[in-house]
């Protein structure tokens, strides 16, 4: 067996721009092309050799084992470390790593994502699977929020999921000048316009936390139980093997009992400031 | 013109007015009336007398605001099923931000002085009025509150933001 905490090398095959801080890096393990399984919701430890790893989601198709996709806004040393990467360098991998977005939990259901800036990237793979899998699910709903209307992540995605009729795409920015011609206001704004069935619906929420407390609060009102609810949660982790104690969380620990977490089961910790 | 014949039907098909009677809906009515306004049509602007409150029924309104030597900016947008206009309620009784048509959009437009009279005769009418506006406001505080805190920007500027006293 693979030891966790060896990164296997992978080689960069490509390097999408996706946003003026944000990029899509394309991966295949560097001794040949060898499938690699995964569960929308999960991450890697990508390792920028010589600087450190981060945690980041895989925002690819998991139907399609052959190349390992990840979208990374640059905040701080190592991310900013991870824009230099180009066609043919190589990078570290661990992984994939964490609990998984509830699919087939969700089958049967109206499944509803609320999501906001980067985190549509974690709930990239939960949409491809439910769109390749579309007759298992009842209405399905994507809401997405962005700072600006240039901060839109897969724009032209979004906008192809909008025009089928079995999909319901509403997106919306904080901030706009007066040629936006879309929504302006924050994500929670969308839940109430939208046409699901709050007592047999799904939502997945992936965002900043405090956009994923007001979302929540939203689909409350709505009459969104918190069984229903399932939040990625994105703290610092080091080992991401539960090993080091950096992402615990009250009892649990993001890297293996998350990131993502039914609310009802964090509910009483997720106001928790610092772990 | 104000058409009073039919508004009370129409004022009973917007969510604002759920659960209203619908002897206190027809009172309102009499202060009633449809507008359309066409896509960029300015609703009213700012420092405008504030003569009258909004009911979207159909289409989508961006609240806007401009200052000199700044791009104008869209506040928020609103849309069907949604009110705007809180000005009426609070002298000097001026519109504090433009309101502009975003497409076609249909409105019923109540009229201020009309409605103003109506809840000073009736006040159990204003605080079935008050019930339904408090709650959007509340609510609209609220999103703006969240909408300052820039949660998308960079770590960083949030952060060298918010040290900024
Ligand atoms: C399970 C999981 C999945 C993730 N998936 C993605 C993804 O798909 N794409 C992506 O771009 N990022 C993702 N992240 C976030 C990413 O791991 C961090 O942005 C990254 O670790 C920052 O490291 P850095 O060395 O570049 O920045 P640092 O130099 O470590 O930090 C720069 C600034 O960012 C802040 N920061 C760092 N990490 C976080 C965080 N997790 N939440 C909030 N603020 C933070 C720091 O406090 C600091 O202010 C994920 C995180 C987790 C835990
Ligand atoms: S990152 Fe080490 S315990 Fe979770």
């Amino acid at each position: 067996m693979v030891d966790p905490m060896i990164p296997t090398p992978f080689k960069v095959t490509r390097v999408r721009r996706e946003l003026a801080d944000t990029f899509t890096l394309d991966l295949v393990p560097a001794e040949g092309r060898r499938p690699f399984a995964f569960q929308p919701g999960q991450f890697n430890m990508l390792y920028q050799f010589g600087i450190g790893e981060v945690p980041i989601s895989i925002s690819g198709d998991a139907a399609d084992g052959g190349v390992l996709v990840h979208t990374i806004r640059a905040v701080g040393g190592v991310s900013n470390a991870l824009t230099g990467l180009a066609a043919g360098d190589m990078v570290g991998v661990r992984g994939p790593f964490g609990s998984a977005w509830p699919m087939k939990e969700a089958e049967g259901a109206d499944v509803v994502i609320v999501t906001g800036g980067i985190g549509l990237a974690p709930l990239r793979p939960a949409i491809y699977h439910v769109l390749a899998n579309r007759k298992k699910y009842g209405r399905f709903i994507i809401l997405y929020g962005a700072r600006t209307p240039a901060d839109i992540l897969f724009r032209k995605e979004l906008e192809g999921w909008r025009s089928r009729i079995d999909t319901y795409v509403d997106v919306t920015v904080d901030a706009a000048g007066t040629e936006w011609q879309g929504n302006v206001g924050v994500v929670p704004k969308l839940i109430p316009r939208a046409d699901f069935d709050p007592a047999n619906a799904t939502v997945l929420v992936c965002g900043p936390e405090v956009m994923m407390r007001f979302t929540i609060q939203a689909l409350n009102q709505r009459g969104v139980g918190d069984d229903r609810i399932w939040v990625s949660m994105e703290r610092n982790m080091k080992c991401a093997v539960g090993f080091c104690g950096h992402c615990q969380f009250g009892p649990k620990f993001v890297c293996k009992d998350g990131p993502v977490f039914r609310f009802d089961t964090i509910r009483d910790i997720f106001q928790v400031r610092e772990i | 013109m104000v058409q009073i014949e039919g508004m009370g039907k129409e004022l009973a098909e917007h969510p604002f007015f759920d659960g209203m009677e619908s002897k206190d809906r027809e009172l309102l009515s009499g202060c009633a009336k449809n507008e359309v306004f066409d896509a960029d049509e300015y609703v009213f602007r700012e420092g405008e007398p504030a003569d009258k409150f909004y009911l979207i029924r159909h289409g989508t309104v961006a609240v806007e605001l401009h200052a000199p030597g700044h791009d104008p900016m869209v506040l928020e947008t609103l849309r069907k099923g949604d009110i705007f206009g809180w000005s009426w309620m609070v002298q000097p009784y001026t519109w504090t931000f433009d309101v502009r048509a975003v497409e076609l959009t249909r409105v019923i437009s109540l009229d201020a002085k009309c409605l103003r009279g109506k809840l000073e005769k009736d006040h159990s009418l204003g605080y079935e009025l008050f019930k339904r506006f408090i709650p959007v406001m509340a609510e609209r505080v609220g999103a703006a509150r969240l909408q300052l805190l820039d949660l998308y920007g960079q770590p960083a500027e949030r952060r060298s933001r918010s040290k900024k006293k």
